[in-house]
């Protein structure tokens, strides 16, 4: 029989995939937003949509970043590429005790839908909710898809702090039980009116953004401006900012994200670097490395969300390489202390070579 | 895991696929933008100061004028209003006729040409020319609305959140209802006053 494995922060006591109690000051039961609160440095990630039905895809995709990752986010057709929705990734996360950061993308749901969506997730267990705009359809595999934008990312922020807070419907109708929720918001401030974003940050928050995740970050000075002005109007203190970093395969896959995937500022400097390595993406993963050491040390900087799109594999190795986590673990999906016991007694019955009889059997079991 | 990004996305697939004929028309955008030059749109903002000078005035003139808009009854002046609003601003500004209308938060550039609809700001997909990411050759409309804001005296009110838009309000006068709207809190104020 094995020891008890010493417990982990942020469990819950009766089995680690329970959600944990709302500490006070908290708005979700999510550890996100511990993470966050206790002012660790938050790493978060995105997990590649599967196009598929079966549920193991999920998994086996998530299990990459076990022990690595505060939230995992759960896209919402991004580029507006049809995939598993975000919904159905929620459910089955959730399901195995993993934080997921549902996204919400405004492009393919009415106010209807999406409040009835929030209210689901947060059923399921969804403690993060990330209000985006969303691609346009002219982006993705269906660009004859209708685009909805009924709310945009500021008033569907709006509409999830008002079911949270006041209880209510956008209408106006009461919520027996409002949803409990960490809000986030994304920030680009890699694309123009460049003066106009921390001011749009700060509508944001005002909107109910707690925390934001920004776009690719691969012009770190540019970054540092942005900060700059954001720390002058102090919104490093109302808000939890991280950015959004990420491996690029190679050149070549650098000038084609710049040039067909929108908002995504790439200078030159990072393509020159690249072109002059020897292994293309080594260099990539380098460069990312370095670049989370060179925003981890800027103010108001709470934590990084790495999205390696198609090198999910390499997220672990960013996370230590760069040293961001300092020490510190975050949650592992591991064994329920009840289905642990099931499978040690199976490994007893098929592995260790015994004959156990029943004289055996009631003598250690007394 | 695959190694490379594909070179082609799903889009240019799908376009590829679609059946080849002679007419191919010269731009479609899912907002079914009427097409036409963006110069007036683009003066209008140019001028938001002059603008918002003159909409002052002229939305004193309209409340002045609610005894006279109420005796006739507002159903029945709400046609030629509109008939008058809709062409005016929609030579002045593209407008789309939502019904509430927010030019003077927003620059006086109407939130509803932006292809995402967005009245709160821009989205993050905005070229690196300040183009929009949807339509390419059409200057993004917030990049445009932050320039116009900060020509007017008014202009911080660009930082108000703005609620979504009720559709039910769609081919509605917005000088009707901003008019009627003020009338009505100016006479809880008196009321209060007395």
């Amino acid at each position: 029989m094995n020891p008890p494995r010493p417990r982990q922060p942020d469990e819950h006591p009766d089995g680690i995939d329970l959600p944990l109690d709302r500490l006070p000051g908290h708005s979700s039961r999510g550890r996100l937003e511990r993470v966050l609160r206790r002012g660790e440095f938050a790493v978060t990630t995105e997990l590649n949509p599967p196009d598929s039905a079966d549920p193991e895809d999920v998994y086996n995709r998530a299990r990459i970043f076990d022990g690595w990752v505060d939230g995992i986010n759960a896209v919402d057709a991004s580029g507006a590429n049809c995939h598993m929705s975000s919904v159905g990734i929620c459910a089955l996360l959730t399901r195995m005790g993993y934080a997921p950061i549902m996204q919400i993308a405004c492009r393919d749901k009415n106010r209807i839908a999406i409040q009835g969506d929030v209210l689901g997730a947060a059923a399921m267990g969804v403690a993060n909710i990330l209000c985006l705009t969303g691609d346009g359809v002219q982006a993705g595999d269906q660009p004859g898809a209708k685009p909805v934008f009924d709310l945009d990312s500021m008033s569907l922020l709006e509409t999830v702090r008002i079911m949270r807070d006041n209880g209510k419907f956008l209408s106006g109708r009461k919520l027996t039980t409002p949803p409990q929720l960490f809000l986030g918001a994304a920030v680009n401030p890699f694309a123009p009116p460049y003066d106009f974003r921390p001011v749009h940050l700060g509508k944001k928050i005002a909107a109910g953004a707690q925390f934001v995740q920004s776009q690719y970050c691969f012009d770190v000075p540019m970054f540092r401006t942005f900060m700059q002005q954001v720390r002058d109007r102090g919104y490093d203190e109302k808000c939890f900012i991280l950015v959004g970093v990420g491996p690029l395969a190679s050149a070549k896959t650098a000038k084609w994200i710049r040039s067909n995937v929108p908002g995504i500022h790439i200078p030159d400097s990072i393509i020159a670097r690249l072109e002059g390595a020897q292994d293309q993406k080594k260099e990539g993963k380098q460069i990312c490395i370095d670049i989370i050491n060179e925003v981890k040390e800027i103010a108001g900087v709470s934590g990084i969300h790495v999205m390696a799109y198609r090198q999910e594999e390499y997220v672990a190795e960013i996370v230590d390489e760069s040293g961001v986590l300092k020490g510190r673990r975050p949650w592992k999906r591991e064994a329920r202390a009840d289905d642990q016991l099931v499978a040690d007694r199976l490994e007893h019955l098929l592995h260790d070579d015994v004959t156990e009889s029943q004289v055996d059997m009631v003598k250690t079991a007394h | 895991m695959v190694d490379t990004q594909p070179t082609v996305t799903q889009a240019t697939l799908v376009k590829k696929a679609a059946p080849k004929s002679d007419y191919k028309p010269a731009d479609v955008s899912p907002q079914r933008r009427v097409q036409r030059s963006y110069t007036i749109r683009l003066w209008s903002i140019r001028h938001s100061r002059l603008l918002e000078w003159f909409y002052s005035r002229f939305a004193d003139m309209f409340l002045l004028l609610h005894p006279l808009w109420k005796k006739i009854g507002y159903g029945r002046v709400e046609a030629p209003i509109k008939f008058v609003e809709k062409r005016v601003k929609g030579l002045m500004f593209d407008c789309r006729m939502c019904g509430q209308c927010v030019l003077s938060s927003t620059g006086m550039s109407c939130p509803m040409n932006c292809p995402k609809q967005l009245r709160n700001g821009p989205c993050g997909g905005v070229r690196a020319n300040g183009n929009c990411e949807v339509e390419p050759d059409m200057p993004c409309v917030w990049v445009k609305a932050w320039e116009g804001s900060r020509n007017m005296v008014k202009g911080d009110a660009i930082l108000n959140v703005q609620k979504p838009v009720d559709q039910s309000l769609r081919e509605t006068s917005a000088w009707l209802r901003v008019t009627a709207q003020a009338a009505a809190t100016r006479e809880t104020a008196s009321k209060e006053v007395a």
